[in-house]
Formats: C-alpha cells, structure tokens, sequence
C-alpha cells in the first residue's frame, strides 16, 4: 500500500483554485519531489497533508490514515519541516527538542536518549545548549530536521527546505536529506522550485497552476525534453552546419556563432562529428537537458519567470527586526 | 487530557516567564504606578467613606488590574508565535486543541499569579491588616479570575493574526475592561448604559469578589455589588465558555 495517497484533491480559497482536481501515490522509502512555481499549489497541498488545512474536496491518506477523518493518528506519523523556521529562538537547541519529545510524548526513558541522538545525526550536539537566535540558516534548519525525526515518523515533509540557505549549507543539507529515508526508514515528500535539488528525488511530481502536468522519475522527465544539446564552433560554420546536415540528417541551429545539434546521446555523438568535421572544429560542448528545459517544454516558460515579488523577503526581514 | 502536552507548553511559558527580567518589572510598574500616584491623587478629591480611604479602595481593583494585563499580554504571545511560525509546531502534534488552550491558559494563570501575589504584598503599606485566611481567600480568587482572563486572551489571540492588532487589542479591549470594571469606582455609582456593559465584563467579577474579600467589614456605597455566589459562577462559566471557544477556534482552517 502506498504511504500517502491522494485522490482527487481540490482546494479552492473562493475564486482561486490553488490545488485542481490532483492525484498521486507515493510509494515508501522514496523521495518524492513536489516541483513547481511559487504559487503552484504545492504549499497548500502540503497544509491539507499535514492536517492544518481542510480541502474543498477529494481524499488524502497517509500511512492509511484518512487526514480528515483520523487527524491525531496522521499527526503521529508524519514529521514536518516548513518554509519558514518554527523554532523558539528563545529557547535551546535541546529545549526545543525536549518540547517536541513532550508534545509527541515520547516514553521518559527514552527522551533523553534520542533527544541527545538526533543532535548528533545533525551534527549540532555541542551546540545543543546555545539559544537557537545564535545559529546560522543551516543550522536551524538541519534542527529542524532533527526535530521532525524525533518521534520516527513514517513520513518526513520538507517545504522548500533549502530556502534562504547559501550554496554551501544547500548542498550540505541535500546530501544529508539524501541518507534519511535508509537510515531512518522514512519516506520524504518533498516541493522545492529549485529545478537543480529535484535531481535527488526518485520521483517527481511537475505542478503548475494546481495541476500536476508531468509525473516520472528525474531521468525519465529529462528523455522528454528529446536529448542533450551538443554545440560546436568551427572554423567555418556555413561548410560545417552544411556537412552535418548531410551526413547526419539531424537539424542544426546557429546561435551567436555556434552551431547546436539535438541528440539522444551526447557522448556518443561528439566522437562521431569530430571524426567527420576533422581539424576544423575548435570546441566542442555538451549540454544536458535539465528539469529547468523540461518545465520549459511542458509549460512554455522557465520557472524563474515565476518567482514572486520581495514581499517575502520583505516580511521576513521585518520580523528580523522586530525581534530585536 | 493529555499532561505531557499542557505540562511543556506551561513549561516553556514559565521558562521565558523567568528568562526576560524586564518583562516582570515593567509588569509590575504600572499597577505601582496606578496605586500611589493616580490613587493618591484622587483620594484627596474623594471623602473616606466607613473609613475606607480611596488608596485602600482600589486595591482590589489594581490586583485585578495587573491580573487583566499579564493574563491577557501572555495569551497574546500566542500572535507572536503564530508569526513566528512556532505555533504551527504546536498545531502539528497529536495533541488535542482543548490540551493546547488548557495549557496556554495555565501558563497565564501562573505567570498572573505571581505578579497579583507580588502586588498583595504591599498590603501592610496600604494599612491594611489581612489575616492568613484573607490571604489564601484572594490568591484563590486571582488565580480563578487569571484563568479566565487568559482563555479570553486566546479567544482573542485566535482573531488577530498580526503585531499590528496589538495596540488595537490594549487601546479598545484592555484599557475599557480595566475602567468598566468597578475597580476605579463603584458600578452601583456609573450611568445606566455604562452599568450594562460593566456586568459584562468577567473582571468586574473577580475585583468585586477581592472587595468581599478584602473588606468583610462592608464599606457602603464603596462595598461589593455582587454577591460572592454570583461572582464565582460568573468567573466559572465564563473560563469554560472561553476554553471551548478557543479550542474550536483551533481547529484546522477552512
């Protein structure tokens, strides 16, 4: 049986459909990536999951629990790390972790043992009595990944995990993301608008506008795009685009002095035009299709034109300061 | 009831409570300041009356007073935490929403008590003579109208959802629950219209109850209003219409 399932789920905020009509299963022990624009409907897919919002319609399911109907026992199983930091800065690292173990009432004999564990898994053990206010990005948030492995739940949600975070703590973070589901025997559902971190994922669900136009593993989704793109520069383009033409048979565009040639593979495409184009070619490069070229294809726009106004950054920084 | 739950939630309150100093000073600033300067002030406008000089008079309204504050700035915390996200931590854990109320509404309770008790014990400055059983008559009373003032904190905390409510909340709820509630003057004594919504209003209760308690003597037109029956199922009936309210207001959004 699938640990999460979905039928049929719409969630309308009056006239806006912000989740249309979706479905999906996910399988255990895989990572599961929800991608799409900010605004897609991944957030609100993720709220009716976790039991804070009601749908408007349609089932979910986790570890088949029905989210309306049996909310404490999917509270139970899942373990959930959002957007923005839910953390008591005011408190300790372990005080935040101690509340948690309380809160999911963990056996007494147990909560300081695995309290003390999940620190050490994410490496913040000798930071484990510093305020929380004093950690870095990356260090909140992999305690709060600590914190949603606490209570071993069956599924872990992490909404946009890497946000805010600079490339060293993201890459980081994704590596320890990637050992979860075989060391803690969790599956993770996870949405990011980050095309680059969906590579991770065993499979992906494209979202767009409410609507999921795209399910398939990352390598699968790719095959779509029709290949890698392999671009040359020649000593003479016109002789060389004429030759390829003919003894290929394969399209060849011209960009700003470079020729481009679509092909299934890459790397066994390049040897073969070397060979026929001889000393006049000066580089060669290969392009592999991305997720980015994928959302491309299927929606006719890259996901960055998507990206929302400051009003996030906005907010986020008032709150910074408001707290001082 | 799940213990665990309400007891780290009221844990927290009580670690933070004694973390930030300052909070508990200038919690305890203004009812000091309300009793020997405003109070002072006045009761050379105003004759004793059964020898009850006006200082002595608001006593048990400025108990009341720093009871309305505390309970209702600690429930208010709730709006920080919501902003802050850390109240979503709460509301994801399999625990019931009432547990959470409950918990939220203790953790007031005890961090009010505490700042009432400080301010009884000026009682041998106000020349007062209370006896043990007076004591532990009004502690009683403040922790009861604590509660209830806290779980009316979060009924309030479930409608605002940002900072900017919160001197909307302090200029149009707190300050006229403070002067329409006979802790300033007696309610017998206010215009009909301002009477109405005096008896609506849970602190009224508590403070009249202080009064019976504080002066058993009966002090005439400055005396209770109510009877003390009617005071305690007041207080009781609206903590409970106050938890239920909040715990529903909890539940998942539509």
């Amino acid at each position: 049986m699938p640990i999460i399932q979905v039928e049929r789920l719409t969630k309308t905020f009056g006239t806006l459909v912000a989740v249309n009509d979706i479905s999906f299963d996910v399988e255990e022990g895989m990572i599961f990536g929800f991608l799409g624009p900010n605004g897609a409907g991944k957030t609100t897919t993720i709220s009716i999951l976790c039991t804070l919002l009601s749908p408007t319609s349609g089932r979910t399911l986790i570890a088949g629990f029905d989210c309306m109907r049996e909310p404490a026992k999917v509270r139970k199983s899942i373990g959930i790390v959002f957007q923005d930091t839910t953390l008591d800065k005011d408190l300790t690292a372990y005080e935040n972790l101690v509340f948690h173990a309380y809160l999911y009432s963990l056996p007494k004999a147990e909560r300081r043992e695995r309290v003390d564990a999940v620190l050490r898994f994410v490496d913040l053990y000798d930071r484990k009595d510093d305020l929380v206010r004093k950690f870095s990005g990356g260090m909140k948030r992999r305690l709060e990944v600590a914190r949603g492995l606490l209570h071993r739940p069956r599924v872990l949600f992490l909404d946009e995990p890497t946000l805010g975070l600079d490339p060293q703590s993201r890459s980081n973070l994704w590596e320890f993301i990637t050992e979860l589901p075989k060391k803690h025997n969790v599956t993770i559902f996870m949405t990011t608008h980050y095309m680059e971190e969906a590579e991770v994922c065993d499979r992906i669900a494209i979202i767009d506008h409410g609507k999921i136009i795209a399910m398939d593993s990352p390598e699968e989704l790719k095959k779509m795009v029709g290949g890698d793109v392999v671009s040359i520069t020649t000593t003479d383009n016109a002789r060389a685009r004429h030759d390829i033409e003919h003894l290929f048979r394969m399209n060849v565009a011209e960009k700003e002095n470079a020729l481009y040639v679509t092909c299934s593979r890459g790397d066994t495409c390049i040897p073969e035009l070397i060979r026929t184009l001889g000393e006049r070619v000066l580089s060669v490069r290969i392009q592999r299709p991305t997720l980015n070229d994928v959302f491309l294809k299927l929606t006719g726009k890259t996901i960055r034109d998507e990206e929302v106004s400051g009003n996030d950054s906005i907010r986020a920084s008032i709150r910074a300061h408001r707290r001082r | 009831m799940e213990l665990n739950a309400i007891y780290v939630i009221v844990a927290r309150e009580i670690k933070k409570f004694i973390r930030e100093k300052s909070r508990l000073i200038s919690a305890l600033a203004r009812p000091l300041l309300w009793l020997f300067i405003v109070g002072a002030g006045i009761s050379r406008l105003v004759p004793l009356e059964a020898g009850v000089p006006y200082t002595q008079f608001i006593y048990p309204g400025i108990i009341g007073m720093t009871i309305l504050f505390s309970s209702i700035l600690s429930s208010i915390s709730i709006i920080w935490d919501k902003e802050f996200g850390f109240l979503k931590e709460i509301l994801v854990a399999p625990v019931s929403r009432f547990s959470i109320v409950v918990g939220k509404a203790l953790s007031g309770t005890i961090v009010s008590t505490i700042q009432a008790s400080l301010i009884l014990a000026l009682f041998p400055f106000l020349g007062f003579q209370l006896t043990v059983l007076q004591i532990l008559a009004v502690l009683c009373i403040c922790a009861s109208l604590s509660f209830c003032l806290s779980a009316f904190g979060i009924v309030l905390a479930t409608f605002y959802d940002n900072y900017e409510s919160f001197s909307v909340i302090m200029n149009f709820i707190i300050m006229p629950m403070f002067f329409l509630s006979g802790a300033m003057y007696p309610v017998k004594l206010l215009p009909d219209i301002l009477k109405i919504v005096t008896k609506l209003n849970p602190l009224t209760y508590g403070i009249d109850a202080l009064k019976h308690v504080i002066f058993p003597q009966g002090i005439g037109t400055m005396g209770p209003d109510f009877s003390v029956l009617t005071n305690i199922a007041v207080i009781a009936l609206a903590s409970l219409a106050f938890v239920l309210i909040a715990g529903k207001a909890f539940e998942r959004k539509q």
